[in-house]
């Protein structure tokens, strides 16, 4: 979740690593939750290893990861790319990560490329500053907000 | 949007499958879960431990009203929403007696503000209430200057004297209202505040209920009176705009009278008729809405307490300092 956030807004990272979360109420999040649960609901579901919760695995390797829209596939690929990332550090290197947006009907393949592993390192260290400043990230003032469940709290 | 639910007819309140049910013996009602943010119960209402667990996993406060109609107490869910920072810095800025004092006269300030905007609404020329208005920006004036919670108080308990004896001259009813009395109130007016006040009180509780803030951490009321007493804090602010405008429009419509009420030994309550129609239209002032200038949006009165809230959050954690709401239209 944290790859996630950090890859759409920094502020709402640092809210959420905080336990400041205002989600419990927000439409959007409530069907993205409801897709998640029923979609592909022949499959076992989520699968925690280490901090990270993989919404289902197949026998033929692959992982994957149920989203509601593809309005941050930026977000979506990396928090893959991390999922495999953290895969292969217990030496699992020939995992296909799929990204599924079944209300979309359009899957993708996520593989790590070769210097993933670098961004993500960096991306890590980045996310550990953050969370540990005691300041809060400014706003991003962007029109993603408008949407966001944090929307209110950030502009008021 | 969710909204509240008010009980008033005696029965069952049950859990049924996913969906709650209200059955006696003449009737059963289904009440949808997802549709429903806090219920009031007036009347006598059994329930069992399998729908307090149903409501709690619905963050579902419930408030109860004795047989006078006095608020006795809420159903408040295990916190859901917990952040040990909000937590720690809201203790700390309780503790910290400058950071306390600046909280408290911000509630004051825009309780205040809120006050006289609505005594400027009643001074036409029938109605002169210009000495009054300014004996209270002088008493407004003084906040800066304090320096204890109990000065603060102080002048808040002022303000309120000469914004009560004001209500005499606006309300087209023979009110005889001179002073605010409570436990128990003897005019009938005291009365009515004292129940639309509880509203106020507890639609707020459920709001901090929604955030991250302790809501028995307050700043202005001492926390030791053993109630939530930040909503305490935060109802001075909703009192005015809320409450008290309720309060003006149900006497001068006439829809409230001194027949409300039935006089019970040293009580003077509310008939259940008379609550009804002030739910009622206590439950479509919270539902109106008004255009936010900062998030340049439409947000209910409701709303406007859950931002509140929000605000102190900011605040308490370092982040913007908090400016309590002041009406702005």
């Amino acid at each position: 979740m944290h790859i996630y956030y950090f890859n759409i807004c920094k502020r709402k990272l640092w809210l959420f690593s905080h336990n400041l979360n205002f989600e419990d109420e927000n439409i959007d999040v409530k069907i993205g939750k409801v897709i998640e649960e029923e979609s592909y609901s022949s499959q076992k579901k989520n699968y925690m290893i280490d901090n990270i919760n993989i919404d289902y695995i197949k026998k033929n390797k692959t992982i994957h990861e149920i989203k509601k829209s593809n309005s941050f596939e930026e977000a979506n690929i990396m928090q893959i790319k991390y999922y495999l990332y953290i895969l292969k550090e217990y030496g699992l290197d020939d995992i296909k990560g799929i990204l599924e947006y079944p209300k979309l009907y359009i899957r993708k393949e996520v593989h790590l490329d070769k210097n993933d592993d670098i961004i993500i390192e960096k991306q890590i260290d980045e996310i550990y500053k953050i969370i540990n400043d005691k300041k809060i990230p400014n706003v991003i003032d962007n029109k993603i907000c408008k949407k966001c469940a944090y929307y209110e709290y950030c502009y008021v | 949007m969710k909204r509240s639910y008010y009980l008033f007819s005696n029965g069952e309140l049950k859990r049924r499958d996913n969906s709650l049910i209200i059955k006696n013996d003449k009737t059963s009602k289904y009440i949808p879960v997802e549709d429903v943010n806090q219920i009031y119960v007036f009347g006598e209402i059994s329930f069992n431990s399998k729908l307090t667990n149903f409501l709690f996993q619905n963050n579902i406060t419930v408030h109860f009203f004795n047989y006078y109609g006095y608020y006795s107490g809420s159903f408040y869910p295990r916190e859901s929403l917990l952040s040990g920072d909000v937590h720690l810095k809201q203790a700390v800025s309780h503790l910290n007696f400058q950071k306390r004092l600046l909280i408290a006269k911000e509630f004051i300030d825009s309780a205040s503000f809120n006050i006289s905007r609505n005594l400027k609404y009643y001074n036409r020329k029938e109605v002169n209430l210009e000495t009054q208005i300014k004996d209270i920006e002088l008493l407004r004036n003084k906040l800066n200057k304090v320096n204890s919670i109990e000065e603060l108080m102080g002048i808040e308990g002022n303000i309120r004297k000469i914004y009560y004896s004001t209500w005499n001259f606006f309300i087209n009813q023979n009110i005889n209202f001179h002073k605010r009395e409570k436990h128990p109130p003897k005019n009938w007016i005291n009365s009515l505040i004292s129940f639309i006040n509880s509203l106020i009180y507890t639609t707020t509780l459920t709001e901090i209920y929604h955030t991250h803030l302790d809501p028995t951490i307050s700043f202005l009321h001492s926390p030791s009176e053993r109630r939530f007493s930040l909503s305490l804090d935060i109802s001075e602010i909703f009192k005015p705009i809320i409450g008290d405008r309720l309060i003006f429009s149900l006497l001068n419509k006439n829809m409230i009278t001194h027949e409300s009420f039935i006089e019970e030994f040293n009580h003077i309550i509310l008939k259940d008729s008379s609550k009804k129609i002030i739910l009622k239209e206590f439950d479509e002032r919270l539902k109106q809405t008004i255009k936010h200038k900062k998030l340049n949006k439409k947000v209910s009165y409701r709303k406007l307490i859950r931002l509140e809230c929000y605000k102190l959050e900011k605040h308490i954690i370092e982040e913007k300092k908090y400016e309590g709401f002041k009406i702005w239209w």
